[in-house]
């Protein structure tokens, strides 16, 4: 019988199968950031044990820097102390790391596809849920804890039972306007926050084959959102060309190699998956969330849904609280929602194509009054792209804030934070409560949304500005 | 690691679902850079509300979190596990966990244990009723016992040995070191490496 392709990179990282124990993986990129490696470090200095493959792993600080003022000392004094262990540690044990202020820092996931380490076939972990982005690439990747972290510094491999796979097939065209945020918030709403559990995804369909490395990504990215530790698409044409000439692609021979091997990462024709979920493209419309957890969305031209309406006791129960927590009334248009700030960025939507898709919405146009608007790149070489293409003079001229690279408002780490009782419309991941900063609200939408509802001041779809006259070109 | 074999205490019955890791411990916690003193960031954002099950005077002293659907689902944080123990936990109990937190569970020997819905209704009920109400989660027979409830839950059988003897994971996977250096050894050329010799 065929394998599928996340079967087929499993298979081709076991250093040792034997009966009743899992399997050990070798691990090919370990990516290391400031906030779950200290405890791993200090384990390995207890037990006197080193890193084994230094040049298998690299590290960056992302989640607790500034995107202001980052050439002043960080102000708060934990967060500096967490950044100088990392770089303590990375000095002491020799680990390659790209500190605040380093044109190659970033959010950790994407640095790793821009230096183009994340490769077709490679198992890639991080101390971080958001792993699953290298998958898009056809890498089996995933986050893991700090115990974890330790293993793999020690040995470059992880003992894993291996989950069981399911397809996500996408056909058809996706209609104007509609993203690929806007597809995987549909998908998480469809199958539940905990539909993807005990499974790897992989993403497959004409729809999917037709999007670009950064859309993939940011589909990857939010597999953990439905439960799935890992998800992946197979690489392509689409794929080979975004890695062609990267600092850390293979060149050459071994170029050649590389690719001959990346086109066997199909899941074969008679492959079997453990379950199978189809979504018509064409049905698809601009997504946002509603609740407190990623499934609890509904197409922007819906209404918030009324509690009452859930058979199941504990998903009603989960509808009120989240009402209650996000101010919100049963029945009420999602598009009369209106918001404070508006976020663009994150490892789910802070690459060059984002930034581009927001930018192209507000040229000619301003925020509204009374609305925060923060940009904020993924990283410093996605920030000079930017200024490059003269992005960051749209979003100035629109009344946004151009910021420095960083995790930012994805979560409330660093001085980018909501008020409590403050709404956003937000292009990250994670509409938990408090996420944002204590007592903050997060709806999730892709940049295209987020833009538009930065003009209008309300959620809003880009169809919505036809009627807001641009002063671009006139 | 601590070993795990039968544990016996008091429970929390805490009816929520998808309660995920941003809940157990808030961001702004994870920049500390040490395993413990975590407990008084556990569920901080629900204790504000004196009426939380947490901050009630009975619940006290419970070591046992019974948990609606989907715990620990979100941010691969093992920050939510040693604030769980920190606070005074020895293991949870949900209908379903999310893998990463699972995982990062059973590298500390705070025991996670799966039951169907109903079990998990009943010992709501059981010790919403009587708070003194105590619960033996036992590993060695892979059962939890309660006044009313006897039930078998599963657990493979690799990961319940490691739990039973306290089992250092990494000092086992050094033990195959041969395999490790075999395999190092035939990886291809043209795999990514993130320093250049």
């Amino acid at each position: 019988m065929g394998r599928t392709l996340a079967e087929k990179v499993w298979d081709d990282h076991v250093v040792r199968r034997a009966e009743g124990e899992p399997d050990l993986l070798f691990i090919d990129l370990h990516l290391l950031h400031e906030v779950t490696s200290p405890q791993a470090f200090d384990g390995l200095r207890q037990n006197g044990r080193q890193v084994r493959r230094l040049d298998l792993t690299i590290a960056t600080e992302d989640h607790n820097t500034p995107t202001l003022d980052i050439d002043k000392p960080i102000a708060d004094p934990v967060s500096r102390a967490q950044l100088e262990t990392l770089r303590k540690n990375c000095a002491e044990f020799g680990v390659r790391l790209h500190p605040l202020g380093d044109v190659e820092q970033g959010v950790v996931h994407v640095v790793g596809p821009q230096l183009g380490l994340t490769q077709p076939g490679t198992t890639v972990v991080c101390g971080d849920s958001h792993t699953s982005t290298h998958g898009a690439f056809g890498a089996l990747a995933f986050g893991i804890g700090t115990s974890q972290v330790e293993h793999v510094l020690a040995t470059q491999t992880l003992p894993l039972a291996r989950p069981k796979t399911m397809a996500i097939t996408v056909d058809g065209e996706l209609p104007e306007d509609v993203t690929a945020k806007d597809l995987i918030l549909a998908i998480i709403a469809k199958i539940g926050t905990g539909g993807g559990q005990g499974y790897i995804l992989e993403y497959r369909g004409s729809a999917i084959e037709k999007l670009s490395m950064e859309a993939r990504m940011t589909i990857c990215n939010m597999s953990i959102e439905a439960g799935a530790r890992a998800g992946m698409i197979a690489p392509d044409e689409t794929t080979f060309a975004y890695l062609k000439g990267r600092a850390h692609a293979p060149e050459g021979e071994d170029w050649d190699a590389a690719v001959a091997y990346w086109k066997t990462l199909r899941t074969d024709e008679d492959a079997v998956f453990d379950a199978e979920v189809v979504i018509d493209a064409a049905e698809l419309a601009p997504f946002v969330t509603w609740g407190t957890n990623p499934g609890q969305g509904a197409p922007l031209s819906a209404r918030v849904p009324d509690p009452a309406s859930y058979e199941d006791a504990s998903e009603r129960l989960a509808a009120e609280k989240a009402l209650e927590y996000m101010g919100l009334t049963a029945g009420q248009p999602l598009r009369d929602i209106t918001v404070d700030t508006v976020f663009v960025g994150s490892c789910t939507n802070g690459r060059i194509e984002d930034l581009r898709n927001a930018a192209e919405l507000l040229k000619g146009r301003k925020v509204a009054d009374g609305v925060r608007m923060l940009v904020v790149p993924g990283s410093v070489r996605v920030a000079l792209q930017a200024v490059e293409e003269g992005l960051d003079k749209v979003f100035k001229e629109a009344g946004a804030e151009w910021r420095h690279a960083g995790c930012s408002m994805c979560l409330g780490m660093n001085p980018d934070q909501l008020a409590p009782g403050e709404r956003s419309a937000s292009t990250s991941n994670r509409n938990f409560e408090g996420r944002q900063g204590k007592g903050g609200r997060t709806h999730l939408v892709s940049p295209q949304v987020a833009a538009a509802t930065a003009v209008l001041g309300h959620l809003a779809s880009p169809a919505d500005l036809s009627d807001v006259a641009t002063t671009a070109g006139v | 690691m601590e070993a795990f074999t039968t544990h016996t205490g008091r429970a929390v019955p805490l009816r929520r679902s998808n309660v995920d890791t941003d809940q157990i411990i808030p961001a702004h916690w994870l920049k500390k850079v040490t395993r413990d003193g975590f407990e008084d960031g556990l569920f901080e954002a629900w204790r504000k509300d004196p009426e939380f099950v947490l901050n009630r005077p009975e619940r006290e002293g419970a070591t046992v979190l019974v948990a609606g659907p989907d715990f620990g689902t979100g941010s691969s944080r093992e920050h939510a596990v040693w604030a769980l123990q920190n606070y005074g936990f020895k293991a949870v109990i949900s209908s379903r966990f999310a893998d990463i937190f699972r995982g990062n569970s059973l590298k500390n020997g705070l025991l996670t244990v799966v039951l169907p819905q109903e079990t998990v209704d009943a010992l709501w009920e059981l010790t919403e009723a009587d708070p003194t109400a105590e619960v033996t989660v036992d590993l060695e027979r892979r059962k939890v016992l309660a006044a009313g409830i006897d039930a078998d839950f599963e657990l493979d059988e690799n990961a319940r040995w490691r739990l039973l003897n306290g089992l250092d994971d990494i000092s086992l996977t050094l033990q195959n070191e041969a395999d490790i250096a075999a395999y190092e050894a035939a990886r291809p050329s043209f795999k990514p490496r993130t320093i250049t010799a």
